[in-house]
């Protein structure tokens, strides 16, 4: 931690056959973006379970970003609308559990778009940085709150 | 004459449905009476918290408890039945899994507090009181029970031993529970009793009319449609949560024409219940369109959260850790 800023905690799934290799490209081409992002690599976007996403913000994640193929482009022809449905139904779940539904993030990145994970990552780590940690968010305060008495 | 088991009862944050379902056993309580002693019951008989703590410690053979914990008379009386008893259960959803007192974690302990006794459209308070602890008014001082910040399952607060699932839980359940818990072969710690191991399609009747794929483009509020009775309700277009939800209490809802809101909560394996209903809600939305996906959402199922969590968001992974012990 410089300067006390907070850095804030971001876990990245990326489907294997897309966004993992836009990270990879971007990685060869030597494109940086910020370490904050931590990739787990599933074999499809449609592989995350919603208690993926709900553990990793239990377990110190304060952002969650989501990578898949674009749509139509699903290795395995639907994987990608079934994972939009679901993040529709988590953001709005998560909004009313008190939790920033701004800190889970789809984005549909092909494995040529280097430039484009590099962009969102950046983009997205800022906007983390700026909600603060997720501790400060109802849904952990309440549980904070009971544990400082 | 052998020394007959002790058995206890107690309630927490809970509407006292389980309390009916104990008294619903009608004649199969009899059984129970002769093999059991009952000490403390308070919903149905005079026992003083006294008469708990004068037992020794292990005495009560099995006590069920029912509702979630929230206030710190709750949770003192969970830990100390927790002590006096070899066997704990926690009985129906509340005890289980929250239940819908639960649904409460979605709000601040501040923001219950200032609508009920402040913002309500019928509430008079000028001077702003509120339920305080300690409370000393004239010569007498008087005490409550705290309102702890969150509500809490059984297992959050103590050690359970066994769980038995419903709203309230049926008859057949409790009967299932009490013989599996006489008969020779102890379940392991931890397990659900009296409930299937399968999902609720497994047993209902209406199974057979479930087509393999079920596409909907919108779904149906019970509070503004009548179902058929003879077709299976998702196809219908009702969130029906059987698909995720432990079997045992016989579709006793589908059988009266109403979607199952999963009050057994989720199957062998899963953690997370609400996460399982909101993965197989979104597998049945037949649209790949944003925009359309969020209006069949927004439109069909307003307040997903308590769709989806509502007996269970304590249980969450979100919300699943344990209370802090004393004073929560």
């Amino acid at each position: 931690m410089k300067d006390n800023k907070f850095e804030p905690k971001i876990l990245g799934i990326f489907c294997n056959w897309c966004t993992y290799l836009a990270a990879d490209l971007a990685g060869v081409s030597r494109m940086d973006y910020p370490s904050n992002i931590r990739i787990v690599r599933t074999m499809c976007s449609g592989r995350v379970d919603p208690q993926f996403v709900l553990w990793g913000f239990k377990n110190g994640a304060d952002g969650i970003l989501i990578g898949g193929c674009h749509p139509g482009d699903c290795h395995y022809i639907e994987g990608n609308y079934k994972t939009l449905r679901r993040y529709l139904i988590l953001k709005r779940i998560l909004r009313e559990m008190g939790i920033n539904e701004k800190r889970l993030r789809l984005e549909w990145i092909s494995a040529s778009e280097g430039e484009k994970l590099q962009r969102v990552v950046r983009e997205f780590t800022e906007e983390i940085r700026n909600l603060g940690p997720i501790s400060e968010d109802r849904a952990f305060k309440l549980q904070l709150a009971e544990h400082k008495k | 004459m052998a020394e007959k088991a002790k058995v206890a009862f107690y309630w927490c944050a809970s509407c006292g449905g389980c309390e009916e379902a104990v008294v619903d056993l009608a004649e199969d309580i009899l059984q129970v009476v002769d093999k059991a002693e009952i000490v403390f019951w308070p919903v149905a008989m005079d026992f003083k918290r006294e008469d708990v703590e004068s037992l020794k410690d292990e005495e009560i053979l099995v006590t069920f408890i029912n509702g979630a914990v929230r206030t710190s008379e709750q949770e003192e009386m969970v830990r100390l039945l927790r002590k006096k008893s070899k066997i704990l259960i926690a009985f129906g959803s509340c005890a289980y899994t929250g239940g819908v007192p639960g649904l409460a974690n979605s709000y601040s302990r501040e923001e219950i507090l200032s609508f009920y006794y402040k913002d309500g459209d019928t509430v008079f308070n000028p001077d702003n009181k509120r339920p305080t602890p300690h409370f000393i008014e004239g010569n007498f001082a008087f005490e409550i029970p705290e309102f702890y910040e969150r509500v809490y399952a059984v297992d959050q607060v103590v050690d359970v031993d066994y769980y038995i699932p419903g709203c309230a839980p049926t008859r057949k359940v409790v009967k299932n529970s009490i013989d599996a818990l006489f008969s020779s072969q102890i379940p392991p710690k931890g397990s659900v009793l009296g409930a299937s191991s399968r999902s609720l399609c497994s047993e209902c009747p209406l199974n057979e009319t479930k087509p393999e794929k079920i596409y909907l483009k919108s779904f149906k509020r019970i509070d503004k449609s009548q179902p058929e009775s003879d077709k299976c309700l998702l196809i219908q277009g009702y969130p029906c949560l059987g698909p995720v939800t432990r079997g045992g209490c016989e579709a006793l809802c589908v059988k009266a024409n109403y979607p199952c809101t999963g009050c057994f909560g989720p199957v062998d394996g899963v953690k997370d219940y609400g996460a399982k209903a909101i993965s197989f809600l979104s597998s049945i939305i037949d649209s790949i369109d944003e925009k359309e996906i969020e209006k069949i959402i927004d439109e069909g199922l307003s307040n997903p959260l308590a769709i989806v969590y509502r007996y269970s968001l304590p249980k969450s992974l979100i919300f699943d850790t344990k209370i802090k012990k004393n004073g929560g």
